[in-house]
């Protein structure tokens, strides 16, 4: 169990974390979801003890990580899966981290062989490729078999095989009855992994519920809709309860109805329609758009699609 | 394991295995064989050139001719020989250790890399998630680099002492163990390398930054060395040249080592060598200061 209260961190002019609470709850994958420079990294920094928060607190177990008896063993995290001594070896990395916590090197064979190492655990880690790095980073995690797993984007630059090996491994800590908090930017990889979801956006909490919750809250129904008479159209979906956006080219989204509600109001007042369905907006969308006005760094790309604060369901 | 609760030994990680993990990583990497292995060749190599130096400065002034070959009054030479000969047999432990010199750069780069390639190379972060004590952790680190230190400081400084005593015997101007004060100088070589090893691990600390903490320690231990040779003293009758002389890092703790008192160096041996230490445990106090305040 993590729980953050009031979590601040600020670093001279810039409030990475900006007063976030919320917890972590075992049994289940949890991810931690902002976009790039949200402040993901940062919170699980405070987590670990690397940095102190300017406010707030936040314990694992009922305790910061300078308190824990076995670090190791209630707690294990992949950060940054190049932050090793390039010049040590596998096995030599992950023995001087086991015997901090007086975890045998026994242990050490035990994840070098769950996370496929076994064959290059002499070898020097800078020979290492992406993909045996983040392996690395994921052994060190494992080696106290803690209750607790953090994952900071461990899926960024890996192969379509690599991704898969590290989604079964957390479904696979998680059904054990672990407790796992893995970050992404992306949301199609959490509406993969993710039981629930943790939203941040410029270190504010956006959302704090489960992943059906955010997809129903989020993922609006719209109605897409062709026809020669939009500004007729128009007017009586915005009459009837309608939000009507112009595609251009005669095109029409409408959110608030269903396709049924929008074809009766065409054939009650004669207009004609040419294209009729539903639509949905794509959850990867509904995360831009909820998160837009939390980007750090906007990029300079034209974008004239009108923005949709999404404050709907269990928003915080 | 069946569930979230988990059953962990009594107690708590410690200092015990945090030692041993710093010993592995401090055992796993090249960088220490090779920067060692340079310690002692450098010490071992330079004590003997130099003592080989000094037999031919003997054998020249025997042979009736200065250094440079200038010719001796037939008279003087005699007497120049018993002077040089007595002046060499005096100093013969520190001029076996003169490569210490050079050596004090090597183990500076050592103690500042102990501590400034986890930063480099990112590694701090996964130590301090996996053993976030911080005071153990610094406290383990320096006590396995300041025995590795001691350790080859130690063998590095006796082996420069018999190989120099060899090359000086063939003039008969070599010394012994047994003579008053020459197992200090030789044992003082010894912890002289270790204390600057340490010096440079609390640089390296406080600095975080390998060529940063590299660079101040060579400052420190070599370039105010050399400078206090070139400067002039400050104003005479105010307080002279040596009062600052011997608190400069290296005059100070070389006096452990330096047989011969060489006149601006007022410290006793260990009284200097104390002063040393008290920089060096200045640089590690403000390092583990640091380290235990700043974000990592």
């Amino acid at each position: 169990m993590i729980e953050a209260r009031s979590l601040t961190k600020r670093y001279g002019d810039t409030l990475a974390v900006d007063n976030l609470s919320f917890s972590v709850e075992p049994g289940k994958i949890t991810g931690f979801l902002g976009p790039n420079g949200a402040g993901k990294t940062t919170t699980m920094r405070l987590i670990l003890g690397l940095d102190r928060p300017t406010r707030g607190t936040v314990t694992v177990n009922g305790k910061t990580l300078e308190h824990l008896a076995w670090p190791m063993r209630e707690v294990g995290a992949l950060l940054d899966a190049k932050a090793v001594h390039g010049g040590r070896s596998a096995y030599n990395h992950l023995l001087c981290l086991a015997q901090t916590n007086n975890l045998s090197e026994h242990r050490v064979d035990e994840v070098l062989a769950l996370a496929g190492l076994k064959d290059v655990a002499r070898k020097r880690s800078k020979g290492f490729s992406l993909g045996m790095g983040q392996r690395l980073g994921i052994a060190a995690a494992l080696l106290g078999d803690p209750a607790i797993l953090m994952f900071d984007e461990p899926v960024n630059g890996l192969d379509p095989e690599g991704i898969l090996w590290i989604r079964n491994l957390m479904k696979a800590l998680a059904a054990e009855g672990r407790t796992v908090f893995v970050s992404s930017h992306l949301m199609s990889e959490m509406e993969n992994t993710a039981d629930h979801l943790i939203v941040i956006g410029r270190g504010r909490l956006i959302a704090d519920c489960t992943v059906d919750e955010f997809i129903a809250a989020n993922s609006r129904q719209t109605v897409r809709v062709r026809t020669p008479q939009p500004d007729q159209l128009a007017k009586l979906a915005a009459a009837a309860g309608g939000t009507v956006r112009d595609d251009g080219d005669g095109v029409m989204i409408v959110q608030g109805l269903v396709p049924a509600q929008v074809g009766d109001l065409a054939f009650e007042n004669s207009i004609r329609l040419h294209e009729l369905a539903p639509a949905h907006a794509s959850l990867e969308q509904a995360f831009m758009e909820l998160t837009a006005s939390s980007v750090e760094f906007h990029a300079g790309i034209p974008d004239d699609r009108p923005r949709h604060p999404a404050h709907a369901g269990k928003v915080a | 394991m069946g569930g979230a609760v988990m059953h962990h030994p009594a107690g708590r990680a410690g200092f015990l295995g945090t030692l041993r993990s710093e010993f592995t990583k401090i055992r796993s990497v090249r960088s220490t064989y090779w920067t060692l292995l340079a310690l002692v060749i450098a010490c071992v190599g330079i004590g003997a050139l130099f003592s080989w130096g000094q037999t031919q400065r003997l054998m020249r002034i025997s042979g009736g001719t200065t250094l440079r070959g200038r010719p001796l009054p037939p008279g003087a030479v005699a007497g120049a020989v018993a002077h040089v000969a007595a002046e060499i047999r005096s100093s013969a432990a520190s001029i076996s250790l003169f490569g210490l010199l050079i050596g004090q750069l090597i183990i500076i780069v050592l103690g500042a890399l102990v501590i400034t390639s986890e930063y480099s190379t990112g590694m701090i972060r996964t130590s301090l998630s996996t053993m976030p004590r911080r005071g153990t952790i610094f406290a383990a680190k320096g006590v396995v680099f300041g025995a590795v230190a001691l350790v080859t400081g130690l063998v590095t400084s006796f082996l420069a002492f018999f190989v120099g005593q060899a090359i000086l015997s063939t003039q008969h101007v070599s010394t012994t163990l047994g003579q008053p004060d020459v197992p200090r100088t030789v044992i003082g070589g010894g912890l002289f390398l270790a204390v600057c090893g340490l010096l440079s691990f609390g640089l390296g600390m406080v600095l975080r930054h390998t060529a940063g903490a590299i660079a101040t320690g060579i400052g420190l231990m070599f370039v105010l060395w050399i400078l206090s040779g070139f400067l002039p003293g400050p104003p005479s009758g105010w307080f002279g040249q040596a009062d600052i002389d011997k608190w400069i890092p290296f005059n100070a703790g070389s006096t452990i080592w330096e047989h011969q008192a060489n006149g601006i160096n007022p410290f006793s041996p260990w009284i200097g060598f104390g002063v040393f230490c008290g920089y060096a445990a200045a640089a590690i106090i403000a390092g583990l200061f640091l380290f235990r305040k700043r974000d990592a």
